[in-house]
């Protein structure tokens, strides 16, 4: 499965078939700090994905104010 | 997961409500709680002209986007701060935004208008480059809201800004600037009244709302922020928030609820003049941003005397005097 982190933009082939939130415990992202996207669409850290999903995550922590 | 309105499929999960929302339902209640926040606060009047401060973040561009749905009279400042392509794309984001709705959007560009931008500020000023940022953007909005007759100016704070603010004046125990930290810091002589209606919703929730309502906002992050002090904070409050969902609301609003009535109390009057400089209101003879500036472009300031300045009779202190060393940066007197 496709995965897109950004800032700093980077993609990663990491294994499908297993829930949201445990593909982010693997690459050690709070899934509070991120929206992840397929297909266009958000889903949650509940949701199941396949390992032909293509996902964005993308961070919503901004550090100015 | 279903949608706690309609049992639909969930899209957004608020860990702190235990609940989730579909993708209809989610901006209906994100809508509601921006409105219970300008009801509470009395932030806002159906009469107003709202100067909205925008990036071309999610914060602000989904801020903007609530207003303009809720039927207010909101024209967007945007602050051209000189950060190479990511200032340009931020701009054209929020161009964007204001062509797709129709709505004003005003833009000063800081090195056309005050003959320095913020990589040069970060590079020759004695403050780091997020300081001046700051700095400017708050100088630059409350004269722009006064110079163009707007009651109001109105900010994307959202609960995390906010809650990692508090976190760093208190660990400081900054009380003054605790006092100050309001969602909404009335008009005063000199100060526009401002206000943060996003100040109850997370930044999960405001991105989440800005992708629902298909605004194209600026993903990237600015370039000079990394490792600032207000992200070190965001991230303590993130690791607790993990394990314990709502300690930053229950952190912030109940500082609101409980915490700011005691700390008002505390507030130190502060006697404003006018800077001998541009007039604006400050505490010193020369106000932070004009002394900043002049330390960044080398000049020297000479005091010339504005005496019929309505703002020399400014009172009350507004936010001019935020907390800058939030960014490393001590305060200055």
């Amino acid at each position: 499965m496709k995965v897109v982190l950004r800032n700093p933009d980077q993609e990663l082939d990491v294994v499908g078939g297993r829930l949201v939130r445990e593909v982010l415990a693997d690459l050690a992202i709070d899934p509070d700090t991120v929206l992840v996207i397929r297909d266009g669409e958000l889903i949650t850290r509940h949701d199941r994905v396949d390992d032909t999903d293509a996902l964005e995550v993308r961070p919503v922590i901004s550090g100015g104010s | 997961m279903n949608c706690k309105r309609c049992g639909g499929n969930a899209v957004v999960e608020v860990r702190r409500h235990n609940a989730a929302f579909c993708k209809d339902c989610f901006p209906v209640v994100f809508r509601n709680q921006v409105r219970r926040a300008i009801d509470e606060y009395d932030m806002l009047t159906p009469s107003d002209r709202i100067l909205v401060a925008v990036s071309g973040g999610k914060d602000s561009l989904a801020l903007w986007d609530v207003l303009l749905e809720e039927g207010y009279r909101a024209d967007g400042l945007y602050l051209g701060l000189g950060i190479g392509g990511y200032s340009d794309r931020s701009h054209e984001r929020t161009m964007t935004f204001a062509a797709d709705r129709g709505a004003t959007l005003r833009t000063v560009d800081l090195a056309e208008r005050y003959g320095f931008d913020i990589p040069l500020a970060g590079r020759k000023g004695a403050r780091s480059s997020c300081a001046v940022c700051g700095l400017s953007k708050r100088y630059i909005f409350n004269k722009e809201a006064h110079d163009g007759g707007y009651d109001v100016v109105a900010t994307g704070h959202n609960l995390d800004d906010e809650a990692a603010t508090l976190l760093g004046n208190t660990l400081r125990w900054n009380v003054d600037y605790i006092a100050r930290q309001s969602p909404v810091l009335p008009e005063t002589t000199g100060f526009a009244r401002k206000v943060k209606p996003l100040h109850r919703l997370s930044e999960l929730e405001t991105a989440a709302y800005a992708f629902l309502r298909g605004i194209d906002y600026v993903v990237e992050e600015c370039p000079l922020v990394a490792g600032n002090t207000q992200l070190r904070y965001k991230e303590a409050m993130n690791a607790i928030e993990a394990r314990s969902p709502g300690t930053k609301a229950q952190f912030f609003l109940g500082y609101l609820d409980r915490g700011m009535p005691i700390f008002r109390t505390a507030e130190e009057r502060v006697t404003l003049v006018a800077c001998g400089n541009c007039g604006e209101p400050t505490t010193a003879t020369f106000c932070a941003f004009c002394r900043a500036r002049a330390q960044v472009l080398g000049e020297r300031l000479v005091p010339t005397p504005a005496p019929d300045s309505p703002r020399e009779i400014a009172r009350e202190l507004a936010d001019e005097v935020l907390p800058e060393e939030l960014y490393g940066v001590p305060a200055e007197a």
